[in-house]
């Protein structure tokens, strides 16, 4: 039988050459839970802010504002000018001044609810929103330069990028926690699976005395503690999915970490956890036993 | 079946014994005497592989045990039953799946239903099948310990000091099933100290007598 069959599989009468009892039960069963449940986490880290990076990058990329700095008596014809110039750019799909209201709102979480905007040399904004490909920034600005002195053109490149970045760090980060929880609970069931061979060494010395290989031997380890890691990863993961599920909506807390969570098809992600963790308990056990096999001889 | 050819063994840097010659034939009786310490459950341990002799050659089957990787010795020792002095079995089985181990490790496990009643009858251990080894007697472990020996039908059987912890009437109980074995074909190599044994086996079987000392091995004379 290949390994995996046979780890599947089984033998139920090879299994019992192992006792069942010890502490290295117990301990791979919570660490591969803990684990699990973490890697949850990291795994829900990591999707929010791919989908966060995405969005910004998006919804940045889609609009882009004009600020027309003059003084008072001519903003409202530079206004007019540049709205005509855009119109006529390539790649411009809509572009409209926003009001005095909107102008107050965008200002009132700084300046308070009651600001005087007649009275205040406040440049006007103008809402442009791509098509396409977008406009041709840089003749774009040259154009503006020329018939509308006043215009200052933000794309949002500056402030769009490190935003960017910063979301793809974030699901780095959260990448790396799980390379992390996986090396982790590697190391944890080596340690689990090196205590059990040393505290079995009788029923070691006893398999070899009646003809068992090497892959026997470490087979009998190997299938318990990858059940064992399965098991304690599949509760650790629904323990953690629960827990993202019951966090609360994005829409209703706000903020990036209340949209900490999956969403659609990435809701089956969790459901890798378990079989991943058995793979890294068999490795690691197998490793470890048939090293000390090795030893032992 | 099983060669030794001018072996020496050394144990942290004393020699155990030098230039030892044997050969086990089918259907050879063996005892392996001499005084305690001199290195006879060593010389048993070159015998099934479990020791690779520091030089010399030992020959299990036809194959050198120094070429032979853990797979090829745990195969070989399929074809040899082992009894050891204390027994070596897992506590926490049964007996009875005690006795079917060499058949599990070995993936026949089917058979151990078809032979295990039998063979538990003919070592008068029926009645304890579901026994923990714990639960046994000395006698009867060491009458389990047989069992498991041959469960395989093996061409060797090794035994050490197997009545080293049971009264003289179960002594001749299992010097009578190894003598049965032996006239099955068996080879028999019996390590012991019991003199008395011996000399009872004389009676049954054509044994021969090897006394180790002094790191030498001799036939032993007409006192036995």
């Amino acid at each position: 039988m290949s390994g995996w069959t046979s780890v599947l599989v089984g033998d139920p009468r090879a299994d019992r050459m192992v006792p069942k009892t010890g502490f290295t039960v117990q301990l791979t069963v919570f660490s591969s839970a803990a684990m699990a449940f973490l890697a949850v986490f990291a795994l829900a880290l990591s999707l929010a802010t791919e989908r966060l990076a995405d969005r910004w990058s998006a919804e940045l990329a889609r609009t882009s504002t004009l600020r027309i700095s003059a003084p008072q008596d001519q903003i409202a014809a530079q206004t007019e000018a540049a709205l005509r110039v855009l119109q006529t750019t390539p790649g411009v799909g809509s572009a409209r001044a926003l009001s005095d209201d909107e102008q107050v709102a965008l200002l009132e979480p700084w300046f308070g609810p009651d600001l005087p905007v007649a009275s205040l040399p406040i440049p006007r904004l103008i809402e442009i929103v791509e098509i396409g490909d977008g406009f041709d920034a840089t003749g774009l600005r040259a154009r503006l330069q020329a018939e509308v002195p006043g215009a200052v053109l933000d794309d949002h490149t500056r402030w769009r990028a490190p935003l960017v970045a910063a979301a793809d760090r974030l699901r780095s980060l959260g990448y790396i926690s799980l390379a992390l929880i996986g090396g982790a609970m590697a190391a944890m069931i080596t340690l689990a699976a090196q205590a059990a061979l040393s505290a079995n060494s009788q029923v070691i010395r006893v398999m070899r005395l009646v003809g068992a290989t090497d892959a026997f031997i470490a087979g009998a380890f190997v299938r318990r503690f990858t059940l064992r890691a399965f098991a304690g990863a599949g509760f650790g993961a629904a323990a953690g999915a629960a827990g993202i599920f019951f966090l609360p909506e994005a829409d209703v807390a706000g903020g990036f970490l209340t949209g900490l969570g999956f969403e659609g098809l990435h809701w089956l992600w969790p459901l890798a956890i378990p079989p991943l963790a058995g793979t890294v308990a068999f490795v690691s056990t197998r490793t470890a036993a048939i090293r000390r096999l090795k030893e032992q001889s | 079946m099983i060669e030794l050819e001018r072996v020496a063994y050394t144990y942290g840097g004393a020699e155990l014994f030098a230039d030892l010659s044997m050969t086990l034939a089918p259907g050879s009786f063996h005892f392996l005497t001499g005084p305690s310490g001199a290195g006879k459950t060593t010389l048993l341990k070159l015998c099934y592989g479990e020791l690779i002799a520091t030089s010399g050659m030992v020959r299990i089957f036809g194959q050198n045990t120094r070429e032979m990787d853990r797979d090829q010795i745990a195969l070989a020792r399929r074809r040899i039953g082992v009894v050891h002095q204390d027994c070596q079995f897992l506590d926490h089985l049964p007996m009875a799946e005690n006795v079917a181990l060499p058949l599990t490790v070995s993936g026949r496990q089917e058979e151990a239903d078809e032979y295990l009643a039998d063979l538990l009858a003919w070592v008068g251990l029926s009645g304890q099948a579901s026994q923990l080894p714990p639960q046994l007697s000395g006698g009867e472990r060491q009458r389990a310990a047989l069992a498991r020996a041959v469960i395989m039908s093996p061409e060797v059987v090794i035994a050490d000091e197997p009545t080293g912890n049971i009264d003289w009437e179960m002594s001749q109980r299992l010097l009578t099933l190894l003598v049965e074995l032996n006239k099955m074909g068996k080879a028999v190599l019996i390590a012991t100290h019991d003199l008395n044994l011996i000399r009872a086996a004389k009676t049954q079987v054509a044994a021969r007598v090897l006394r180790l000392r002094g790191g030498q091995l001799q036939a032993a004379g007409s006192e036995l």
